[in-house]
């Protein structure tokens, strides 16, 4: 992958299902209900069961690895959680799509401004990373 | 309930060693859709590390946190080193910040993650937004 200053990554597309959320709650430790109980989700004025916000960016980290071509690289990584990834309890789930383009090349490494979206939404808010150079 | 205004800056005691192995390397990775190999983890692996200190942040009473109030406001990592199969890491968080805004407790955390022989492998900074009954 060219990770030269302004290069625009190819788009990775995920589709994310309740089951999902389930896999990545036993795997991570979070077992908070709001991420797989719609009753205690609405309760506390969610929509309805969200992903986990660590889930959504472990997906960004995924799409670093891809676009590294190599596992092992990401050197720093941030985001907010602005918006809630709302999952339906049927087999379709949601897609979230994670972008991103180079922002510059520094002594650190590779410096890259992400977007990850759900339907029309940014649901991280200023997401970033940074890679080990090659 | 609020939580309890005399948090900022403090240090939770470092938590137990959590000794890394490829099988849960396999399922985190498995879990987020990626391939790795078991040898070294993802990069948001160390949350498995940070959560068990933010867990012992949760559930002290005298801290006055309900669980299901709270939402994970902003993360972020910083490495020294992938985590590799075999590390055994503890997480050191000390209470950065607290705020109150709209009603919602905003609680910034700092876990910092160390191996066996104390040296520095990662820094996951965690907010926290604890919602208020009314919120």
């Amino acid at each position: 992958m060219n990770l030269e200053t302004g290069s625009t990554l190819p788009a990775q597309t995920y589709r994310v299902t309740r089951a999902d959320l389930v896999r990545y709650a036993g795997a991570s430790g979070d077992f908070n209900p709001i991420h797989w109980s719609d009753r205690v989700a609405t309760s506390v004025g969610l929509p309805g069961v969200i992903a986990h916000g660590m889930f959504t960016m472990a997906l960004a980290g995924r799409a670093l690895d891809t676009w590294a071509g190599a596992p092992g690289r990401v050197r720093e990584l941030g985001c907010k959680f602005t918006k809630p990834v709302v999952v339906p309890d049927d087999d379709e789930g949601v897609e979230v799509v994670v972008s991103g383009t180079v922002k510059n090349v520094t002594e650190d490494g590779v410096h890259i401004a992400l977007e990850v979206t759900c339907g029309d939404q940014k649901v991280l808010g200023q997401p970033k990373a940074v890679l080990a150079r090659g | 309930m609020a939580v309890d205004a005399s948090l900022a800056g403090r240090t939770f005691p470092p938590t137990e060693p959590y000794t890394v192995s490829r099988e849960k390397i396999l399922e985190f990775a498995r879990a987020t859709g990626s391939e790795y190999d078991g040898r070294s983890a993802p990069g948001t692996f160390p949350i498995v590390i940070a959560f068990t200190a933010m867990h012992a942040l949760m559930e002290d009473p005298d801290v006055g946190i309900a669980l299901h109030r709270v939402v994970h406001g902003e993360q972020r990592f910083t490495y020294t080193r992938p985590v590799a199969e075999g590390d055994r890491l503890r997480a050191e968080l000390t209470v950065d910040s607290l705020r109150q805004i709209g009603g919602a407790d905003i609680i910034g955390t700092r876990s910092e993650i160390t191996d066996a022989d104390g040296e520095h492998v990662c820094t996951a900074f965690a907010t926290l937004v604890h919602r208020g009954e009314d919120a």
